[in-house]
């Protein structure tokens, strides 16, 4: 593997650029498809979970939490069925990379699923797709089919022992099955309301059982692992981020879209050298590093390497590494009304803190962006934000709650004013 | 008349229920032909897909309800939804709300009095890359401008109805 791809479009990911695919599975094949899980089927699994734990694939679902640790969790004496899930409800505001896999390339998330699958001993994986991609749904259930065409799903996968069926199953419009275990609840039928933990999925997960759910890019990374050795994969990232990333980019830049690199890209890199830019050459005015719910970053986090400790160093949260950049004259309030209202939309109802907390939020954002808060109304917000903090279930009430408190003190003057001169100065409200 | 599956969504409805260990796991996937099957999901087609799952309806209700893609209430032909999330906002995406209110004579949540088109305002679709985004029958259509709506509704008027390769509509704001 080279150190850094020419073409930032392009990599060991992103395969393809926009408006093109990569559909056929027989081209797959002749190009090398599904060496990497004959590589891996010729393994005994214990060693392939230690290759991928030495690779440290962390995931790349927004969390970061190793794979090949979390694989190991599972219970070794427990006789019921062990399910793999791939998470591919994608709903993150800012986010925008497993679409990629789903409508332009599924055959290395496929094979993924299969190798991840044999390490864990799962004989069925669910992908769970959100509703709205109605394509991508279509495109995985052909992939499937032509997959199992080709001997490598089915009873005897590449003529193994082993035997896989992938299932696609969609989703219905429901942000908060992006939540591990809201996504299982939708899976079996329910509305998707997260779970407690302990027990932890990989203890009792779908139906009880051992379950295993890793995202969309995680599994294009195990293919990675295989093919490369976990060695070269490491040597793409940094000691304890392994692997190559898809890096998001969206709002006012010249070229928005998604770019690969290796873990630890720098901000200014992403946004000047991959992006153009912003529009009109206008200066930064916030930087969300990785979708809607991580903390608000300002112009001078630019040199901050974007990997899981170097934006947790400066406040902020890689999550999906789905940078959205703001620049002057956008006004601060409007856009976090836009987050908060999202998160308010989303919460399913479960715990108090959220239920009505992030109703809370969106109000007195509304408020103070329309100009009827009362002076005090930052404090009221920041206190409210902060009761929702660590008191629920999942972390829905997190992330409604960071945005809110990163804008509040990144932009408090801007908030101030809106509450002083009673309306937006920008004009936007 | 009684709500039915035809013969050809039957044969889906078996090839669903097939794939999973138990019936209730089939109640999305089936909620979602449903769904397109018969415009919307009244209570008598919640009835329909307990019916067939042998679930209690009050289950069906649950799901049915939770889920924001099902959609509980006709809509037009044409489901125009516009993606109103941060990252369409930040490029144009309440400039294109307005523009397509005006031009259909409705506002988010109406159908046309012809029944041909609906409105809706969505949450974040995943396409942020493409801002700002539009769906309408499932179909992304993306770096939308007012021009690029304008010539997108006029093809529709014209466009025969659509297909059965769409779903439902995605999450109402």
């Amino acid at each position: 593997m080279s150190a850094t791809p020419a073409n930032p479009a392009r990599g060991h990911l992103l395969r393809c650029g926009p408006g093109e695919s990569l559909l056929d599975v027989a081209k797959y094949q002749a190009t090398g498809g599904f060496q990497a899980l004959r590589k891996a089927l010729a393994m005994p699994p214990a060693a392939l979970i230690d290759e991928v734990k030495k690779a440290t694939i962390r995931g790349r679902g927004g969390a970061g939490f190793p794979a090949g640790t979390k694989w190991s969790f599972l219970p070794k004496d427990n006789p019921k069925p062990r399910y793999l899930v791939i998470n591919a409800d994608e709903g993150e505001p800012g986010t925008f990379k497993d679409r990629y896999f789903l409508e332009q390339d599924p055959f290395p998330l496929l094979e993924g699923i299969a190798i991840s699958a044999y390490a864990i001993g799962a004989h069925t994986a669910y992908l769970y797709v959100r509703g709205e991609f109605v394509r991508g749904i279509k495109v995985l259930e052909d992939a499937v089919e032509a997959m199992r065409k080709a001997g490598a799903l089915g009873r005897s996968v590449l003529g193994s022992p082993f035997s896989l069926e992938i299932i696609v199953h969609p989703g219905a419009g429901a942000y908060i099955c992006g939540e591990e275990s809201a996504l299982l609840e939708s899976i079996e039928g329910k509305p998707g309301r997260p779970r407690n933990r302990p027990p932890f999925p990989a203890v009792a997960g779908l139906w009880a059982c051992p379950t295993i759910i890793n995202n969309v890019e995680t599994m294009a990374c195990v293919r990675l692992v295989l093919m490369h050795g976990a060695d070269a994969f490491l040597a793409m990232g940094l000691p304890k981020d392994g692997g190559p990333k898809i890096y998001g980019l969206s709002g006012h830049v010249k070229r928005p879209g998604l770019y690969e690199a290796p873990l630890g890209l720098s901000l200014r890199t992403l946004i000047y050298d991959f992006g153009g830019g912003t529009i009109d050459d206008r200066p930064i005015k916030g930087i969300i590093p990785g979708g809607s719910s991580t903390p608000v970053l300002g112009p001078d986090a630019l040199d901050v390497a974007m990997d899981f400790e170097s934006i947790k160093a400066v406040g902020s949260m890689l999550g999906t590494a789905a940078a959205t950049i703001f620049t002057e004259g956008t006004c601060p309030v409007a856009v976090l009304l836009r987050i908060s209202r999202f998160y308010a939309h989303e919460s399913c109802g479960q715990c108090t803190p959220c239920r009505d907390g992030t109703g809370w939020l969106e109000r007195i954002v509304e408020s103070i962006e329309h100009g009827t808060a009362r002076p005090g109304d930052c404090d009221v917000l920041l206190a409210a934000a902060n009761q929702i903090m660590g008191n629920t279930i999942c972390a829905l009430g997190d992330a409604a709650a960071l945005p809110v408190i990163s804008f509040v003190n990144r932009f408090r003057d801007d908030f101030e004013a809106h509450i002083a001169g009673r309306g937006c100065p920008y004009g936007a409200a | 008349m009684a709500l039915a599956f035809t013969p050809e969504v039957d044969r889906e409805f078996d090839r669903i229920v097939r794939r999973y260990p138990n019936r209730r796991a089939a109640l999305i996937p089936t909620l979602i032909l449903a769904d397109r099957e018969f415009g919307y999901l009244s209570r008598e087609a919640m009835d329909y897909v307990a019916k067939r799952l042998e679930l209690p309806a009050a289950w069906v209700l649950s799901t049915a309800t939770f889920y924001t893609m099902l959609r509980k209430r006709p809509t037009g032909k044409h489901h125009v939804q516009v993606c109103v999330n941060v990252a369409c906002y930040l490029k144009g995406a309440d400039q294109l709300g307005d523009h397509l209110k005006k031009r259909l004579g409705i506002g988010f949540g109406e159908v046309t009095p012809d029944g041909l088109f609906s409105l809706e305002g969505v949450q974040c679709l995943a396409a942020c890359g493409t801002a700002p985004v539009l769906q309408v029958n499932g179909a992304y259509h993306e770096d939308m401008t007012p021009e690029k709506a304008d010539a997108l509704i006029q093809s529709l008027r014209t466009a025969p109805a659509p297909g059965g390769a769409t779903s439902g509509p995605g999450g109402a704001v």
